[in-house]
């Protein structure tokens, strides 16, 4: 999994959106980090530690798998190791 | 350009200042016109041990600088914290830049044992303390540019 991976996706910029357009940088403040550490995740260059997701799930007030969508068909190891499975789909 | 690659940036202008300069003033006063200095350990010891500090000294004015020409020009002011990415990424340069140095390192054993002179020693020692700065600082913002 790396840069822009298509394995993981997000809907951080829809979400900010809904939540009264907020902004990249109240959410970075009131998630701990900087701005541009926000815009790289907007943009998958880089993929949050889990105590950072789970800060913004706190933050829009959703699930995780609502910030951050896993593609299992896409990830090579997932297609590796279960061949059967991702064929069938 | 975010402020971590502008810092990179000032960081590459100030290490090629400070070796440059300081280069050319040891050679200056010391080296020309005397070429067996060379030779001696004292004046690479010597040499070595005030580079640290004045490096250390002139990065930090460099950055106070910069941190106030910043602000003046862009009205921002500078990220007061180093998130997870920031120490990520700086994790992964620093790491690149220690293998430059193990090479360097090994290069300039390498140089001992074929018998050649100790300058060369000294020489490739201080030329991979340099590049493996530099390379660090460029590995950040390609690290910053292109992602983690």
């Amino acid at each position: 999994m790396g840069k822009n991976s298509p394995v993981i996706s997000n809907n951080i910029r829809r979400l900010r959106f809904f939540a009264s357009e907020m902004t990249q940088q109240e959410l970075a403040d009131r998630t701990g980090v900087t701005r541009q550490t926000i815009m790289a995740i907007e943009n998958g260059k880089y993929f949050p530690s889990l105590e950072l997701a789970f800060r913004m799930a706190y933050v829009f007030k959703v699930a995780l798998n609502e910030i951050f969508i896993y593609n299992a068909e896409d990830d090579p190891v997932i297609r590796k190791t279960n061949p059967a499975k991702t064929n069938e789909k | 350009m975010g402020h971590q690659e502008k810092q990179s940036i000032v960081s590459i202008i100030g290490s090629v200042l400070i070796i440059g300069f300081y280069t050319l003033y040891v050679y200056k006063n010391q080296v020309a016109g005397d070429l067996e200095i060379l030779n001696d350990f004292r004046f690479w010891g010597k040499s070595f041990l005030w580079l640290i500090p004045i490096g250390i000294g002139v990065q930090i004015v460099i950055h106070i600088l910069f941190a106030i020409g910043n602000r003046i020009v862009t009205r921002e002011d500078m990220p007061e914290i180093s998130d997870e990415r920031d120490k990520l990424i700086e994790l992964k340069s620093i790491r690149i830049s220690h293998w430059i140095f193990v090479f360097g390192f090994m290069l300039s054993m390498g140089s001992l044992a074929l018998g050649m002179k100790p300058y060369v020693m000294f020489i490739t020692l201080l030329s991979s303390g340099f590049l493996a700065s530099l390379v660090s600082e460029v590995a950040k913002i390609i690290y910053y540019r292109k992602g983690v």
